[in-house]
C-alpha cells in the first residue's frame, strides 16, 4: 500500500514522492504527521525557535496587477491608495534601534520607475548599514525587469549593490498556471517566479519560499508546488525558510466569485507538516503569526515549525484581507509564546545566524 | 524532571490498554512533546470511540446572573444591584427558547445561572417544568453539581430529592460545570461559598445512582498546581469506576478578564490547553468522550482538539453569556453547518446528538 510506504520513507528518512505525498494527505492523520514533523525539525534546528525584530515596510497598495485574490491592492485615484515618498520611509526609520531586518514588499505600482524602489533601499541601507533588508518578491522583481528593460540579473545586482541581503519569498501563490490564471492574470508566471530565485540564488542572494493555499487550487496543484520548490532547491540551496499562507477570503474579489471561505485551522497545521516533510532540503519553516494567530503559530511549533518570524511593526497586506492576528507584537512576548513550548527562544538576523 | 525511558513505559502501558497512575500524569504535564501526546491521545480516542464527532443543536438559558457565591474566577456573577444584573421570568426564558426554535434542528436547552440569593427551589423548578411543557421535544439538560448543592441547602431537601423532583420536572441530564478544581484549598481560595469538592461528587454520584447522566469538568489554569489538576481527574475516573455515570469530560481554560483574578493571572497557552486535553483522554481511560468547548478555545483550536483526544464539540449555543462577561473571543453561536464543516475538515463524521448522546435523526 502506499501509505504504508510513505511512512516507511518517513521513518527511514527517504525522499517522499507525489504518490506517497498525496496518500498522506488523504490519510489526514493529523498528529501522525506532527510527530514526525516535529521530529524533522528536530534533527534540523534542535530545541531552538528563531525570531527576529523586524519591521515590515509596504512602499504603495496601488498596483497594475489587480490580483483577484489580494484585499490590499487598489488602482490609483482609489480613497485607500497610499504611496510612500522617501521622506515618509525616513520617518518610519526613525524608531528602529532594535531592528534587526527590514522587510519590504509593495505592489506594482504603475507610475513609479525602478529607480524609485532602488532609492528605497538605498534609503534603508543609509539609515541602518548593518540591518538585513529583505526586500521584494520576484512577482515585483519580474515587473521591476519589464518597466527598466533590465535583465532579471541586471535587476537583481543593481538591488544586491543598493542594499538588498535576500529576497521576499511571497508572489509563489500556486505554481501552476492554470491556478494562476484565475487568482492572479496579470502577475509573474510560475516559470518566471522560480527563474528569478533561480537567478538570486545564483547571484548569492538567499531568498524565502512560500505557498498559498485554500482557494481555488487542488491538493494535487499544491503537492506539485512544494515538488518544484525542492527541484529548485536541490539545483540551488538558495533558499532560506518556508513559509505557508492560508488564503485569507474577506474583501476579495476572488471569495466574491467562487465563494470562498477560509480553510480551517487543521488544514493549517496539516499542511505545515506535510510541508516540512516533503521540503526535506529546507532548513527553516516559519510559522507566520500573522496569518495563523499566536495560539495557532504557537501550536505549529509542535507541526513542524522553528521560525515565528518576528514583531513586525505594522502588517498591513493580510490585515486587508481581515487577518485576525494583531499588527504588530513585542520581543517579550514572542519569547514567552516559545519558553511556553518547553523550545528555547533565539532572536535571529537576516541569515538565521544567533544574536 | 524526567527521562526519555518512562515516555516510553508511558506510551507501552497506553498501547496496552493499561491505566496511567498519577505518577505517569505528572511526567505526561512536565515532558512538553505536545505531538506526541496528542499522537497518543488520538489512538486512545479512535479505540474507545471511533471517528464520529458529537455535536448538539442547543441553547443556553442562563435564567439569572445574580449570584451570592461570587466566585474568584467568574466574571458573570452580580449583586442585585451591581449594574448588567438581570434575572429572568418565566415569560423571558420562554421567549428566548421561542426564537431559539426558529431554528427547526434545535434539539436541547442547557440551563446554568446564578445562585440567586432570594429565589427558592421552587423558582428554578418552574422553570424547567414550563420549558419542558411548551417545548417537549427538547431535552433539557441543567444545573451543576454547586447549584443542586445550593437547592438542597435552600430547600432542606436531600440531594436525591432536589434531583428526584427535577427528573419529574423534566430534566434529563445534569451539567458538568462547578467542578473547577476538586480541591479543597484551590476551592476556600477561590469559591469558599458554593459546593465542596465531596458535595459536589456527591450530587454526581446521587445523580448517577437515580439514574440521572451528568458531566464533568475541569476549570484549570488560575492558581492550581499540576498535581491538583491530576489529582483531580484521579477523582474523577474514580467515582466513574463506582457509577459508570459521566458522559464527557469538558476541559475548560480559565478565562481572566474582567475577574478578580485578572490582575494576576495570565491566559492559558494553547499548548497547555491541549496538552491538559490529551492527558485529561489518556487519564480518564473510563470516560467515553472528551469535548473540546469551543466557546473556551476559540474554534480553530477546538477543531485542532478533534485530534488531541477530543470527539466531542458542544454545540450551536444560540447565545453564550458566560464566557463572553470573561472575554472570550469566540462567536456567540455557531451555526450548525459550520460545526459540520469543522468536523469534515476534521476528516470526521458529525453527529447531532441530544443531552444523553443519542443520536437525533433528521
Amino acid at each position: 500500500m502506499i501509505l504504508d510506504k510513505a511512512k516507511e520513507k518517513i521513518s527511514s528518512g527517504l525522499r517522499l514522492e507525489r504518490d506517497d505525498i498525496l496518500a498522506l494527505y488523504e490519510d489526514n492523520d493529523l498528529l501522525y504527521l506532527a510527530e514526525s514533523a516535529r521530529r524533522v525539525k528536530e534533527t534540523k534546528t534542535d530545541k531552538k525557535i528563531f525570531y527576529t525584530v523586524n519591521r515590515h515596510i509596504n512602499l504603495t497598495n496601488v498596483c497594475s496587477a489587480n490580483c483577484p485574490l489580494c484585499a490590499y491592492q487598489c488602482r490609483s485615484g482609489d480613497n485607500r491608495a497610499f504611496t510612500l515618498e522617501l521622506g515618509d520611509v525616513e520617518k518610519i526609520l526613525q524608531d528602529a534601534a532594535q531592528i534587526k531586518e527590514i522587510h519590504i514588499v509593495s505592489s506594482l505600482h504603475p507610475d513609479k520607475n525602478f529607480s524609485y524602489y532602488v532609492d528605497a533601499v538605498k534609503l534603508v541601507k543609509k539609515f541602518l548599514p548593518n540591518v538585513g533588508i529583505n526586500a521584494f518578491t520576484p512577482v515585483e522583481i519580474v515587473n521591476f525587469a519589464k518597466i527598466s528593460g533590465k535583465s532579471f540579473s541586471e535587476v537583481l545586482s543593481e538591488l544586491i549593490a543598493a542594499g538588498v541581503t535576500s529576497l521576499a519569498g511571497g508572489g509563489a501563490e500556486i505554481l501552476s498556471d492554470r491556478v494562476r490564471e484565475i487568482i492572479c492574470p496579470k502577475k509573474c508566471s510560475a516559470s518566471e517566479w522560480l527563474e528569478v530565485m533561480r537567478t538570486a540564488h545564483k547571484l548569492g542572494l538567499k531568498t524565502n519560499a512560500s505557498m498559498m493555499y485554500g482557494h481555488i487550487e487542488t491538493i494535487e496543484e499544491r503537492v506539485d508546488h512544494l515538488i518544484k520548490l525542492r527541484d529548485l532547491q536541490d539545483e540551488t540551496g538558495g533558499f532560506q525558510a518556508m513559509m505557508l499562507f492560508p488564503f485569507h477570503p474577506e474583501n476579495t474579489e476572488l471569495s466574491r466569485k467562487f465563494n470562498l471561505r477560509r480553510v480551517g485551522s487543521w488544514e493549517d497545521v496539516k499542511m505545515l507538516a506535510l510541508s516540512r516533510l516533503v521540503l526535506d532540503n529546507f532548513k527553516h519553516f516559519k510559522a507566520f503569526w500573522v496569518m495563523l494567530t499566536l495560539p495557532i503559530a504557537q501550536l505549529a511549533l509542535s507541526f513542524g515549525a522553528d521560525d515565528l518570524d518576528g514583531t513586525i511593526g505594522e502588517e498591513k497586506i493580510i490585515h486587508a484581507a481581515g487577518a485576525k492576528g494583531s499588527a504588530g507584537i513585542t520581543r517579550q512576548k514572542l519569547e514567552k509564546i516559545i519558553v511556553e513550548t518547553g523550545y528555547t527562544p533565539v532572536e535571529r538576523d537576516s541569515f538565521y545566524n544567533e544574536i | 524532571m524526567f527521562v526519555r525511558g518512562e515516555l516510553e513505559k508511558i506510551e507501552q502501558k497506553v498501547l496496552n490498554g493499561k491505566r496511567l497512575s498519577r505518577e505517569d500524569g505528572e511526567i505526561l504535564f512536565v515532558c512538553n512533546e505536545l505531538s506526541w501526546l496528542g499522537a497518543l491521545a488520538d489512538y486512545v480516542r479512535k479505540k474507545i470511540c471511533g471517528d464520529l464527532v458529537y455535536y448538539n443543536v442547543n441553547c443556553h438559558v442562563n435564567l439569572t446572573n445574580i449570584c451570592k457565591a461570587r466566585c474568584k474566577f467568574c466574571a458573570f456573577g452580580r449583586n442585585a444591584d451591581d449594574k448588567g444584573s438581570y434575572a429572568m421570568t418565566i415569560d423571558d426564558a420562554i421567549k428566548l427558547v421561542t426564537e431559539a426554535s426558529k431554528d427547526p434542528h434545535l434539539s436541547g436547552l442547557h440551563i446554568v445561572s446564578g445562585l440567586h440569593p432570594t429565589w427558592t427551589f421552587e423558582n428554578y423548578l418552574a422553570f424547567v417544568e414550563v420549558l419542558h411543557e411548551k417545548f417537549p421535544n427538547l431535552h433539557i439538560k441543567g444545573f451543576t453539581g454547586v447549584e443542586i448543592q445550593h437547592f438542597a441547602n435552600i430547600s432542606g431537601l436531600s440531594v436525591e430529592e432536589v434531583l428526584i423532583r427535577l427528573k419529574a420536572a423534566g430534566l434529563e441530564a445534569i451539567a458538568g460545570g462547578g467542578a473547577e478544581i476538586l480541591s479543597d484549598r484551590v476551592r476556600n481560595l477561590l469559591c469558599s461559598k458554593k459546593a465542596t469538592a465531596d458535595q459536589w461528587l456527591n450530587v454526581a454520584r446521587t445523580a448517577h445512582n437515580l439514574g440521572i447522566k451528568t458531566n464533568a469538568s475541569m476549570l484549570y489554569g488560575h492558581i492550581e498546581t499540576l498535581s491538583e489538576r491530576i489529582e483531580h481527574l484521579i477523582r474523577l475516573r474514580e467515582l466513574q469506576d463506582e457509577t459508570g455515570g459521566f458522559q464527557t469530560f469538558i476541559c475548560f481554560p480559565f478565562l481572566p478578564k474582567n475577574t478578580a483574578l485578572e490582575k494576576n493571572i495570565k491566559q492559558t497557552s494553547t499548548w497547555d490547553d491541549l496538552r491538559t486535553m490529551a492527558i485529561s483522554r489518556l487519564m480518564l481511560d473510563n470516560f467515553q468522550n472528551i469535548k473540546a468547548y469551543w466557546v473556551m478555545l476559540t474554534v480553530p483550536v477546538a477543531q485542532v482538539a478533534l485530534s488531541f483526544g477530543a470527539n466531542d464539540i458542544d454545540g450551536t449555543i444560540h447565545r453564550e453569556n458566560i464566557l463572553h462577561d470573561a472575554g472570550a473571543t469566540s462567536p456567540r453561536a455557531l451555526a450548525e453547518d459550520e460545526i459540520i464543516k469543522i468536523i469534515r475538515e476534521a476528516g470526521r463524521i458529525p453527529a447531532a446528538v441530544d443531552c444523553n448522546f443519542r443520536r437525533i435523526s433528521k
